[in-house]
């Protein structure tokens, strides 16, 4: 087991029925980072976060969180650890302080009083107070969801999406908030669909179906995929994704705003089927580091198939 | 390291209570049922119905007899449908229902009633609805005495009573138990706290799981037992609160006699709120929605009506019947509380319907504990 890690599993798995849910996953939180967990839909994040905290019994596998047993010592790991549920789950028919003050009496913090208010003050909830949680914007919901999880002062933080239908102006709020509580010393683990989001995290693990895929720092997630990206931005760019789509040696074809990303395994295979294009009018080129998405969706389809199907090898 | 905590549990009440407040729905429900079910059946218990066909046979026609007849006439409780004149014609119509009093005037009533040897006067009743034959039988001593009133003034006037000089023989046919229209209360009290309390619990513990809080909730370091305990407890004051409404209410309406004492009924009321609450926390444990709760607390609900002996006499059931009536709480809570407020049953005499419910409490809660999950498999 690493001295510096927060959380540590091997060989994670749970079954629902005949479906496993998570297969055999193996992940090392270090501390004091932001650990962007990723995945589509369904690939088994939540799943794999309610083990973590004692929520769900595993099938089969170890590991700790905090140093203690996530098999044998939910308890005291349900004392240190904030989570941040994906679905709302305070009670909506109570009052903001009503909500946070439960959270307080269930970890039973110490002067409690002083705490929550302080919380609210710090989360921006002291004019809401009095507000019941259910009549709150779903924002809102999730910024005094985050006080809650935070309330009991955690080490560690698990948050499951917690920006899902979240303005960009309160997500980056959000995360402004999550970097300073890594500066405090906080390791914190959290999901997400959102690339911006992602590109912040220092360190990726990306799961489909769930198996962990991909296990990196950041940065280094790009250069790891073995991925080539080439930029097209200019006129007739529909035209352009058209004519390239299928071609040999290309991959992906993807539209990113005002560009097209075209992306391919093969360095020089991709730059093949590009040429025709590289002198048209109005379109230029440029060689560039693949994004997020490009890798994600390249995992994805190179392991489900274009039509996101599991692969008959896969099984 | 993270033994029971009290001040966790005070939470979780505190919680409940405040939801509970703000469900104005479910409160009123909570103050409205029993009250309803009440004022439903308490028009039963009430409502003494009049105008049940009454036949008269004479064996000694004359003045007596003819005052007699005139007296039924005159009673709004019963109408006077004719004169029979041979007890098998008097059974015919008293099993046929055509009629539901016979009144036998026997032989030589007249002689007897003026040589003072107090002659009987037989009155046989079709008591299978004793709701129905109560007010009726209750009123035939004053009906008898109304019509002989007439007869017994001048001469005969010295023979008016302190005691009657005649004596009423009812013969209750069909239904010699006899059960009274007063143990509509206690069967009220039973199947209205089986319902509120189990499903009131049931559903509250579903209702987290269906929203989502139970997440919450669960990765929190409470304590079953503590969420137990503090979900549970206003759901005990509840009851209570339902037991008092209900008593009073019946007291003020409808003039319910209590004769017995207060420690062997509440010790009673509150074993039997905790089995029903326990019951609710298994039902909880099995169900996934609130309405799945809902259902079930009506699976157990519907036995608690009918094969407890509020609404058939446990006695008249078949045996198998009777198996699972004495399973049922409502069964032992019903006779319990039917001993001590209408018999003035002391803390001793119930004890043989207390322990049934103690074992009961104690089976279901081991089963609702061994079933709670602590986490969300
Ligand atoms: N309680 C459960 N019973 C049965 N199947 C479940 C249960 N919980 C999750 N699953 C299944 O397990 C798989 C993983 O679900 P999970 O919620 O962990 O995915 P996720 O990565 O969090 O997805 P999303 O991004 O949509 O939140 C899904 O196929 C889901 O249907
Ligand atoms: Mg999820």
């Amino acid at each position: 087991m690493t001295d510096n890690a927060a959380i540590e599993v091997r060989g994670l798995t749970k079954r629902f029925g005949d479906r496993t849910a998570v297969d055999n996953l193996s992940m090392t939180v270090p501390e004091g980072v932001i650990y962007g967990f990723l995945g589509p839909n369904g690939s088994g994040k939540t799943t794999t976060i309610r083990m973590m905290c004692g929520l769900l019994t595993a099938d089969g596998g170890d590991g700790q969180a905090l140093g203690y047993d996530i098999n044998r010592q939910a308890g005291e790991i349900k004392a240190r650890v904030g989570y941040m549920t994906q679905r709302f789950s305070l009670y909506e028919d109570l009052r903001v302080r009503e909500n946070l003050n439960f959270v307080a009496r269930m970890y039973r913090v110490r002067d409690r009083r002083r705490r929550v208010d302080e919380i609210m003050e710090e989360y921006g909830l002291a004019e809401r107070r009095n507000q019941l949680a259910g009549t709150l914007s779903g924002g809102w919901k999730q910024r005094m969801a985050l006080a809650a999880a935070m309330l009991p002062k955690p080490k560690l933080l698990l948050l499951d999406e917690p920006t899902a239908g979240v303005d960009p102006a309160a997500r980056r709020d959000f995360w402004d908030r999550i970097r300073d509580m890594t500066q405090r010393g906080i390791t914190v683990l959290v999901s997400t669909h959102y690339m911006d989001e992602a590109i912040q995290c220092d360190h990726i693990a990306f799961i489909l179906d769930g198996r962990k895929l991909l296990d990196s720092p950041a940065a280094e997630v790009a250069e790891r995929s073995g991925l080539v990206t080439w930029r097209a931005t200019g006129h007739g760019l529909s035209d352009l994704a058209h004519a390239l789509d299928g071609v040999a040696g290309i991959e992906q074809v993807a539209r990113f705003g005002d560009a097209l990303h075209v992306s391919g395994l093969d360095e020089e295979a991709l730059e093949r089927a590009i040429a025709p294009y590289r002198d048209h009018d109005g379109i230029t080129w440029e060689r560039r580091k693949p994004g997020l998405e490009e890798v994600f969706i390249h995992l994805i389809e190179k392991n489900r198939g274009r039509n996101g199907e599991a692969r008959k090898d896969q099984a | 390291m993270f033994g029971f905590s009290f001040s966790r549990t005070r939470a979780v009440f505190g919680k409940e209570f405040i939801q509970l407040r703000r469900d104005r729905l479910t409160f009123g429900m909570i103050i409205g049922i029993p009250l309803m079910q009440l004022l439903l059946f308490g028009y039963a218990i009430n409502s003494d119905p009049r105008h049940l066909p009454a036949v008269v046979q004479t064996r000694d026609p004359g003045e007596v007899s003819r005052a007699i007849t005139a007296a039924i006439e005159t009673s709004t409780f019963l109408d006077f449908i004719g004169e029979v004149q041979s007890p098998t014609e008097a059974d015919r119509l008293l099993r046929t229902g055509e009629a539901n009093f016979v009144v036998v005037v026997p032989e030589d009533f007249e002689a007897k009633l003026i040589r003072g040897e107090r002659p009987q006067i037989l009155i046989e009743a079709d008591a299978t609805d004793p709701v129905a034959s109560g007010g009726p039988i209750g009123a035939m001593p004053q009906i008898v005495e109304s019509g002989l009133a007439h007869v017994l003034k001048g001469p005969l006037s010295q023979l008016q009573p302190r005691q009657t000089p005649w004596e009423i023989v009812i013969h209750r046919r069909y239904n010699p138990a006899n059960i009274t229209a007063y143990n509509v209360v206690p069967g009220l009290l039973g199947t209205i706290l089986t319902m509120t309390m189990a499903m009131m619990t049931a559903m509250a513990i579903t209702r987290e799981v269906e929203r989502g809080t139970m997440e919450a909730l669960l990765s929190t370091p409470v304590k079953p037992i503590e969420v137990m305990i503090g979900k549970i407890l206003p759901y005990v004051g509840i009851g209570f609160l339902q037991t008092a409404m209900l008593l009073g209410a019946s007291k003020l309406l409808f003039h319910i006699p209590f004769v017995g004492s207060f420690l062997p009924l509440s010790a009673g009321v509150s074993l039997f709120i905790l089995v029903n609450l326990a019951l609710g926390f298994l039902i909880s444990t099995v169900a996934r929605t609130q309405m799945q709760a809902m259902q079930l607390a009506f699976f157990v609900f519907l036995p608690s009506i009918l094969l407890s002996g509020f609404v058939f006499p446990f006695a008249g059931m078949p045996e198998v019947a009777q198996w699972i009536g004495s399973a049922l709480p409502t069964t032992h809570f019903i006779r319990l509380v039917r001993e001590v407020i209408l018999k003035g049953g002391s803390m001793q005499e119930v004890i043989p319907n207390i322990w049934p419910m103690a074992i009961q409490l104690g089976v279901i809660t081991l089963i609702a504990m061994n079933r709670y999950r602590r986490t969300l498999d």
